[in-house]
């Protein structure tokens, strides 16, 4: 009996030991990952680089094209989603009262964040590239990029929106405000934050997104900044995946590549660590 | 003066409503456009084509003088990654799950879940490339191949990408297990460790198998991994050291060169469908199985 209880404790502390390594084994992985792009790329790094224009076949120079490509991608892309996207959130918290038709919707937001990027790429190709005639432009990818971010915002608008008592409703409603009037000045300002986080973390997957812009935005270099919607785009990710594996200079360009992906998973972290901590603080709130 | 404003806003509270419903449907209604450009831009391949050589032939050769488009070499790649990366990524995801809902202390909790979650924000060309610079070079010396660029190669990044996927779902889950039935568990005399491994885990396991799935689903649907690490070559692999061409980085690599309207343009966009039904089918099972299975909170 005893000896049985001592092997039991043997497995126990040897799973609990087994599972603590496998975890920080991850954990030591991401900070090699990150650790090692910094310590390869930071050379790289300059006020230069990211403010001039690339030179000599994209050898030399900076990223500027590429930067700004994306944060109009970026732009392009919140504007379809983000007021689409609360407004489903809305429909399905506030207005919608038939159950299924809310597990109807929910059903198609979870299938529509399941597909697979590539296949936003095709889709944003033939309908908005060749069915709409936009060509390969700010405008394709930024439509592209928005329908593939709608399941971001929506999941978190709804769960913000479903946070927010249902006795603050009641008592807008009861002091005589329509139900329009109830959302705008009660129930979305109380669930802004959580708003917020879905929009920041929707920013940073339109920034960090290859796939669907390959077909439908991007291109390998752009002589010039971008003119209006129509033109098509340089941006940090396919910067480099281009670099890294199309073209003559290769391996002469790989501080390049390690200082490209630098600023995009800085500008990605970027916005996902202020959506998280968003999140963080707002439940938080919620629960003190 | 007081009765129009209040009609006017009654009238403004129903014209919303109208509006908030269509556009309720967005969702819906993307979905059914992805499904209408993939068929109409897919199937006419099927009208050179026959279907069975698209699904069964063993050639992939679009762009030869006599195209061949058959998909099995395509299929076993994407088939060949997806089972080693799962292979790989669901033990470290649920020993991560584990830990973090029912080993670690609070404190620790905190700052490992948002690490774990900065994982899955690292934008997948990083990881391709990574692996590119970094992980083939390893391999091709440690296990003296032609090319570090194969299929084990890229199951690694992926099983790595998966991680985050499959180990949040998860811990969820588990923590989502009702105290009662632990409690219930250490009455009897069990440790810590027996409970979780008889009554938690058990307990969580549709949800687990839901994490398990999406995370799957995920690892299908990569594109830039596949594309700058898997190697290119579209040949039926024979071992996990061979380089290989998955669905997506075929579309990927190829729709750049295939002309609007040809054979090869629809042909890619069959492959883009024969990928959103897998994915379509993965996630209705994710979906049906979270939520037939759900513990009521209470």
């Amino acid at each position: 009996m005893i000896s049985r209880q001592i092997k039991s404790d043997i497995i126990e502390k040897t799973m609990y030991t087994l599972f603590r390594i496998m975890t920080f084994f991850i954990l030591i992985f991401l900070a090699f990952i990150v650790i090692y792009i910094i310590s390869k790329g930071y050379s790289a790094l300059s006020w230069g680089f990211i403010t001039e224009m690339p030179r000599n076949e994209m050898t030399q120079g900076g990223i500027l094209p590429a930067i700004l490509g994306t944060f109009y991608l970026m732009v392009g892309s919140a504007l379809v989603s983000i007021p689409i996207g609360i407004i489903t959130a809305i429909y399905l918290t506030e207005y919608s009262g038939n159950p299924k038709l809310v597990k109807a919707i929910r059903l198609g937001v979870n299938n529509l964040a399941g597909v697979p990027s590539v296949v936003f790429g095709l889709f944003g190709l033939s309908l908005f590239v060749v069915f709409l005639k936009f060509g390969t432009s700010i405008l394709a990818g930024s439509l592209t990029l928005g329908v593939l971010n709608l399941p971001v915002i929506i999941r978190s608008s709804e769960e913000a929106l479903m946070t927010v008592p249902q006795t603050y409703r009641e008592a807008s409603l009861s002091l005589g405000a329509t139900r329009l009037q109830t959302i705008f000045r009660i129930v979305i300002p109380n669930a802004l934050p959580g708003i917020l986080t879905g929009i920041m973390l929707s920013l940073g997957r339109a920034a960090g997104e290859t796939a669907p812009i390959m077909f439908t935005a991007a291109t390998y270099y752009a002589p010039e900044l971008p003119h209006s919607i129509f033109s098509e785009v340089m941006a940090l990710p396919y910067h480099i995946y281009v670099m890294a594996t199309a073209g003559t200079y290769i391996q002469e360009t790989r501080n390049i590549q390690y200082g490209t992906a630098i600023v995009l998973i800085a500008l990605v972290l970027l916005l996902n660590s202020v959506g998280l901590i968003l999140r963080y603080r707002f439940r938080k709130r919620l629960k003190g | 003066m007081q009765n129009s404003g209040i009609g006017k806003s009654i009238i403004a509270d129903k014209i919303f409503e109208k509006f908030f419903f269509i556009l309720g449907f967005s969702c819906i209604l993307v979905l059914l456009l992805i499904m209408i450009f993939l068929f109409s831009e897919g199937l006419p391949l099927f009208k050179e084509v026959p279907i069975t050589d698209f699904l069964f032939g063993t050639q992939w050769y679009p762009t030869s003088e006599n195209p061949r488009f058959g998909i099995v070499p395509l299929v076993a790649a994407s088939v060949d990654v997806t089972l080693l990366a799962s292979i790989i990524a669901v033990p470290f995801s649920l020993a991560v799950a584990v830990y973090l809902a029912e080993i670690a202390s609070p404190r620790v909790r905190e700052i490992l879940k948002p690490a774990i979650e900065v994982i899955a924000s690292i934008p997948s060309v990083v990881i391709g490339f990574l692996g590119l610079v970094v992980v083939a070079p390893f391999l091709q010396k440690q296990f003296n191949l032609n090319t570090g660029l194969n299929l084990f190669n890229a199951a690694l990044m992926l099983a790595f990408m998966a991680i985050p996927t499959i180990a949040s779902i998860s811990e969820d889950a588990i923590s989502s297990v009702p105290v009662s039935l632990k409690e219930a568990s250490y009455a009897l005399g069990a440790n810590r460790w027996q409970t979780i491994f008889h009554i938690t885990v058990p307990a969580a396991l549709s949800g687990i198998w839901t994490a398990i799935i999406l995370g799957i689903a995920r690892v299908i649907g990569e594109t830039m991994v596949v594309l700058m690490v898997a190697g290119g070559a579209a040949i039926i692999p024979t071992s996990i050291f061979d380089p290989g061409r998955p669905l997506t980085a075929d579309i990927a690599a190829e729709m750049a060169e295939a002309p609007v309207g040809g054979m090869h343009y629809h042909a890619l966009f069959a492959l883009g469908i024969i990928l959103f039904l897998i994915t379509f089918i993965f996630n209705l099972i994710a979906d049906y199985l979270s939520n037939k299975y759900k513990f009521k909170s209470s």
